[in-house]
């Protein structure tokens, strides 16, 4: 069990850490990056919680999906760091403001819930293995699934809409 | 504790093999490619050449280490790391063999380093990671040549990405289950070339482009890019880009045999033989080994006879062609696997054949399609 919690507070100092990287970094290059370390972390957190299945989706879907990030930041951006800061008027107040409702919300979370930690039901055996996601896809969720993968479709019909040249013009 | 430890020593025997492997494929290439253009290739250092990769080692090491003015230092460091490990740390998932029993202490030692459930999704996350390594270095070099390598790397290896998980589809279709061990165990009484030989062949086809290896070895491509992502790169650090290069074609090949061509298992006819696995455990690495050495010959081979694809048609070639073809692959491999649980286990042929047919299609299609555009022009 200490073993456990030693390696989730270190792997949660890497999360933050990695997160605060990527807000505070001034090169786009380097935030990508943080954020693909924030991913990875994250990714051990579900190993660590039994569903390897997720971990892994987790990584080839969102660390895929940096890398198109990344791309667009190196072709669009150039490889210059972004300005200093040109934030909206009313972006800072507000920000403070939400990360204070936050705070409030998880410092009652942690203290004032009324259900203790040994109460958290344990998960059943099938839970996050690819059958147990491939049950629930295909029978209890199959219509949002179907709905979520043309939506998926119109998005990439619509890309490459947006990009094709019309001939003759 | 004592698990612990057979963990950690079998992944560095696993590491070990990996790097072993890697010292002599270059021999292996260099020798292969010299007889096919009638040379005699490296034959100096040792018997037969054996002691070359040596050699070809305390060279890179003694070379200076340059670093280009205005690279990004941090990152021109990473990059070459961030290309070596994924392609390591990939080989975790693949059985080598059964197991075998331990003299004296009688405990069951396992030949895999690790047996997930989601195996094959593990394989496709660490590609997903291998990508960041060379773009990284083609961006951190502030080199426009290197730039574009690194582009056309990822533009390629994403591309090529999508028809690959396809294939991985099909094989965890047909073995029922995301877990390397079963997929072989699957293939105990036929491999899946045979069921799905269109797939294999596309499956090999991809492969390649994910490594850049030749005919896709668009971002490198000397003529065009000088040696494109790892153009500024000298030393120990070109080393590591070489290393995982060479490591790459031999873990894809790993992947490759035990997905399709039964893993560290005997030919299907050999079950119950002395010749199976069941039978010497010792078979497993050893037909593993062969097959790797096989599907590698025929990398080299490509590379000695064909000439580089364009780039425009490389892309066309992966989006029009791989990807609607492995996705009715995938379709045809559904409608077989349903008519053998409907109808009975003949029909497990409707496979092969309608996925032959597709092929054959396909490229009727590519050639009408060649031969218009030859007309036109």
């Amino acid at each position: 069990m200490t073993a456990d919690l030693i390696t989730f507070f270190i792997l949660a100092l890497i999360a933050v850490a990695a997160a605060l990287g990527m807000l505070l970094s001034r090169s786009a290059i380097y935030s990508a990056l943080f954020l693909v370390l924030n991913f990875g972390v994250v990714a051990v957190f579900y190993i660590l919680l039994d569903a390897p299945f997720i971990a892994m989706a987790q990584v080839s879907v969102y660390a895929g999906a940096i890398m198109v990030l990344f791309l667009f930041v190196i072709m669009l951006l150039g490889t210059e760091t972004l300005p200093a800061s040109k934030a909206l008027p009313w972006q800072r107040p507000l920000a403070y403001f939400l990360a204070l409702v936050l705070l409030g919300e998880s410092v009652y979370l942690l203290f004032f819930r009324k259900v203790a930690s040994g109460d958290i039901p344990q998960p059943i055996q099938s839970f996050g293995t690819p059958q147990g996601v491939g049950q629930a896809l295909f029978t209890s969720y199959l219509l949002p699934f179907e709905a979520t993968s043309v939506l998926l479709l119109i998005a990439m019909v619509g890309a490459i809409v947006l990009t094709i040249r019309e001939k003759g013009k | 504790m004592e698990l612990w430890i057979e963990w950690i020593i079998k992944a560095f025997v696993l590491a070990f093999a990996i790097l072993t492997g890697f010292a002599y494929l270059t021999l292996y290439e260099r020798r292969a490619l010299a007889r096919i253009q009638v040379r005699i290739g490296p034959n100096r250092a040792g018997p037969q050449g054996l002691l070359q990769p040596i050699a070809d080692a305390v060279k890179l090491i003694f070379k200076e280490e340059f670093t280009p003015a205005r690279a990004d230092k941090f990152l021109f460091v990473l990059a070459p790391i961030m290309t070596v490990v994924p392609a390591m740390i990939i080989a975790a998932v693949i059985p080598l063999g059964t197991q075998f029993t331990l003299p004296f202490v009688d405990h069951p030692i396992t030949l895999y380093v690790a047996d997930i459930n989601v195996g094959v999704l593990y394989l496709t996350a660490i590609a997903s990671i291998a990508v960041y390594g060379i773009v990284l270095a083609g961006w951190s070099s502030n080199n426009k040549y290197a730039m574009l390598g690194g582009m056309r790397a990822s533009a390629q290896m994403i591309s090529y990405e999508i028809s690959l998980g396809l294939c991985f589809v099909i094989a965890i279709m047909l073995g029922n289950s995301m877990s390397l061990l079963d997929i072989v165990g699957a293939q105990k009484n036929m491999w899946f070339v045979v069921i799905q030989p269109v797939g294999a062949l596309i499956f090999m086809v991809t492969t390649l482009a994910e490594v850049n290896r030749a005919p896709f070895d668009m971002p490198e491509a000397e003529q065009e890019l000088t040696a494109g992502y790892h153009s500024e790169y000298s030393g120990m650090k070109f080393a590591l880009f070489f290393m995982a290069e060479y490591e790459k074609m031999i873990v894809i090949s790993m992947i490759a045999v035990t997905l399709y061509f039964g893993g560290f298992r005997e030919f299907w006819f050999l079950q119950g033989t002395v010749f199976s696995v069941d039978h010497f455990w010792w078979l497993g690495p050893i037909y593993l080994l062969l097959k790797v050495v096989v599907l590698l010959f025929f990398m080299i081979w490509i590379r000695a006879t064909w000439p580089r694809i364009r780039y425009d048609r490389l892309m066309a070639f992966g989006w029009k062609v791989l990807l609607p073809l492995s996705l009715a692959l995938v379709f045809l491999t559904a409608v077989g696997i349903v008519l053998v649980q409907q109808l009975g286990s003949v029909y497990i042929w409707f496979i092969p054949i309608s996925s032959l047919i597709a092929g054959l299609i396909a490229v009727l299609l590519v050639n009408l399609s060649l031969r218009r555009k030859v007309a036109r022009a």
